[in-house]
């Protein structure tokens, strides 16, 4: 089962390399991995995504929860959160009717052209997983995708539930 | 408010955190902190010959005092030779601060001399690191590396410190604090156990008709041996204990069922087996305990008391967790007891022990039919040791054979009398962590029980009881083979003996005649009792006393591979 793994942590050196280092070091896999600071500048926000079942997600959010830098964990998959990814895709756009074509597709998933040359037309879609996935086999289908990418998740909970210090 | 150097304050903070003994190595990135500590008097510097035995030292000290243990060594070589000590350290559980030098910061991811990146490659087994990256972090990250070590599940940390910020010349404001001044937002472990649990707990061990207390190095290191003593004989409640906890219940007390586990007593890990109720306190459900956890006590719920929640339903699902000191929640577990009123079913507990007593009759421990005729059995130099020490040594092991034999033979009735490195298994630990234990206790008799295996791995260390007068007890088992190897290559390899027999063997009298210390020889088994009353008497200087040993010798029980905890080897010929 596809799990979103929730990290607030202290804005140290070192702090990412053990996230990273836990999950390596105990089998575990990751998805993606985006990490940036907070409006706290001294505490960074860490969203993992990872697939395995319900005793691994136990272990990993105890390690977690386990290194010195890290305050909160929580697993967002198990109630009501958003969750964003952002994509950058390049496409080769080198026909009028292929630009027509890639612009209402763009349109379709809200997604947005941000540059273009002649023969090239970067997208930028952000939306969830399946969203993404579903405008890159959409465009795959017709025309040629240069380079794709992709942020990873971020998520936050729904309503009231935060993860505060 | 007092100037001090970054050098000045790594001293004057390990005295602020109460050092005493200081065990470590000097070289280039950190003669300035060596320099500063010709000032004090209150730390006294103990050189080892290696930084991993400085490490192991360390070790030694904090397992028999429960005090932290601190090193200090240079960057590159002698920060990555510490790596076994510190592993050793952390998966035991054993808190240690390591303070390594490290290159001049601006010379840092430049390949320069010495230089290596000692934050990254300790992670794995550290319980957290520091970089010191300007004096004024000096202080406070050492406060802090003692208290991670010392608080909730003990650990080692490392704390780096690169050589310009130790400059003697740069002086910045130093305020003294103790280590009650210091919190810290994300990292509070958690003490006290959750009521509910501790009620429903409490509950299921007065419902229980078979239960067993399983005690891991947990109860040692929460120091609550008293307390879990006087909870089992309240309720009687049969005792095991892991290799890790060994003397945290009394083991000639009649309760005790000794160790359990892969060479655990036949009657531990019977009684584990058939129990109704584990009582788990301190302990992480290691494979060498549990064997096939498949196949792991069937009919048994599961109370897990731990510290670490990590541990908790890690290798085996329990139905009763709490997370909490074992110490603490012992007590809780005893106001539980008074408040709901609870009374044992007597009766039950009268039938249980007649089955546990038909365990202990069935297979006692005995060593009588293995090995050759004529030759000393490890288990009878154990027994001789314990006799003429009257069991009450500070027995430090290294790895192998004569570790198991050590825990079986020698029944531990105090804690942190029994020191071995049970995670990691590292050959060479014992005898440095034997001079340890010996420079923090200089009362007790250490003796240190090793193989000629184990103890060629760090024997350079006779040096340090030359240097300080250490006068410990270093007993061979020699019996010219890397005991445990063969003993497995006999029993699943066919016999096919590849490297474990040792076709060089030293003169270790001579050797510890060399470093001016004493050397004994034992050939036969009629001298071995003279000989060790005679190694015993000597007080003054370590003696090193090599036993010509049975090569044929197996340790059992052992329990089959993949199998439950009831499924063991009794000797060469009968299994279960």
């Amino acid at each position: 089962m596809r799990h979103i793994i929730s990290v607030l942590l202290e804005n140290e050196a070192g702090a990412l390399s053990r996230v990273v280092g836990l999950f390596s070091q105990r089998g575990f896999n990751i998805e993606s991995l985006t990490v940036a600071p907070t409006e706290d500048a001294t505490l960074s926000r860490m969203t993992v995504v990872t697939s395995c079942d319900a005793d691994e997600v136990e272990q990993i959010t105890k390690q977690l929860h386990k290194l010195i830098d890290v305050l909160k964990v929580c697993d967002l998959a198990d109630s009501g959160h958003v969750e964003r990814e952002i994509m950058l895709i390049k496409i080769r756009a080198n026909t009028r009717d292929l630009r027509d074509e890639i612009k209402s597709m763009a349109d379709i998933f809200k997604g947005t052209i941000v540059d273009l040359t002649p023969d090239l037309y970067t997208v930028q879609i952000i939306g969830t997983s399946e969203d993404i996935d579903n405008f890159l086999t959409a465009v795959a289908n017709v025309a040629e995708i240069v380079e794709v990418i992709r942020s990873g998740v971020c998520g936050i909970s729904r309503g009231e539930r935060s993860l505060r210090p | 408010m007092e100037m001090l150097s970054g050098a000045q304050m790594v001293v004057r903070t390990l005295e602020d955190m109460n050092v005493d003994k200081l065990f470590g190595y000097p070289g280039g990135a950190v003669l300035h902190i060596y320099d500063a500590l010709l000032e004090s008097s209150k730390i006294k510097h103990i050189l080892a010959r290696h930084e991993q035995a400085a490490v192991h030292m360390a070790d030694g000290y904090a397992r028999s005092t429960g005090k932290v243990g601190c090193v200090l060594v240079t960057s590159g070589p002698g920060a990555t030779n510490t790596i076994t000590g510190i592993a050793t350290a952390y998966m035991d559980s054993i808190p240690l601060v390591v303070l390594t030098g490290q290159v001049v910061s601006s010379l840092i991811g430049q390949d320069a001399f010495q230089e290596v990146d000692m934050v990254g490659i300790s992670r794995p087994v550290v319980k957290h690191s520091f970089l010191c990256k300007k004096a004024t972090d000096i202080p406070e990250y050492i406060r802090k590396a003692f208290y991670i070590a010392s608080t909730g599940r003990p650990g080692p940390v490392v704390v780096d410190i690169p050589k310009d910020v130790q400059n003697p010349q740069l002086k910045f404001p130093y305020e003294s604090l103790p280590l009650s001044s210091i919190s810290m937002r994300s990292y509070n472990p958690t003490l006290v156990g959750h009521k509910g649990q501790i009620k429903r707990a409490v509950r299921m061990i007065a419902e229980s008709r078979r239960p067993v207390f399983y005690l891991g190095g947990g109860v040692i290191a929460s120091n609550a041996s008293e307390k879990v003593t006087a909870f089992a004989k309240k309720f009687r409640i049969p005792v095991t204990t892991t290799l890790m906890a060994l003397g945290a219940y009394p083991g000639t007390d009649e309760l005790s069922l000794g160790m359990l586990g892969m060479h655990g007593n036949y009657a531990a890990n019977m009684a584990m087996h058939n129990s109704d109720l584990i009582i788990a306190l301190g302990a992480r459900f290691d494979d060498r305990v549990t064997n096939n956890v498949a196949k792991f006590c069937p009919n048994a719920k599961i109370i897990h008391v731990d510290i670490d929640p990590s541990s908790i339903s890690k290798c085996v699902q329990v139905d009763i967790p709490i997370v909490g000191n074992v110490d603490t929640v012992v007590d809780q577990m005893n106001d539980a007891v008074k408040e709901l009123g609870i009374e044992q079913d007597r009766e039950a507990m009268d039938r249980w022990w007649e089955v546990i007593n038909g365990f202990k009759a069935e297979h006692p421990l005995t060593y009588k039919g293995d090995g050759t005729p004529g030759l000393i059995h490890p288990g009878k130099i154990i027994q001789e040791i314990y006799r003429v020490t009257k069991g009450e040594a500070l027995m430090v092991t290294d790895v192998g054979q004569h570790q198991m034999f050590s825990a079986l033979y020698y029944p531990l009735n105090k804690p942190r009398k029994f020191l071995s490195s049970g995670g990691l298994g590292t050959m060479g630990y014992g005898f440095p962590a034997a001079i340890g234990a010996k420079i923090a206790c200089p009362e007790d008799e250490v003796v240190c029980i090793t193989g000629d295996g184990s103890f060629q791995m760090n024997l350079q260390e006779l040096a340090v009881c030359l240097q300080y007068s250490i006068p410990v007890k270093v007993v061979i088992l020699n019996n010219r083979s890397l005991g445990m190897v063969k003993q497995w290559q006999m029993m699943f390899y066919q016999g096919r003996q590849s490297e474990s027999y040792m076709d060089a063997v030293p003169d270790f009298v001579k050797l510890a005649e060399a470093y001016s210390q004493v050397g004994l020889r034992v050939e036969k088994e009629e001298e071995l009792g003279d000989v060790l009353e005679k190694a015993f008497a000597i007080k003054d200087k370590t003696v090193v006393i090599d036993i010509k040993t049975d090569p044929d010798s197996r340790v059992y029980p052992m329990q089959i591979g993949g199998g439950s905890m009831a499924d063991m080897f009794i000797n060469k010929t009968e299994r279960t």
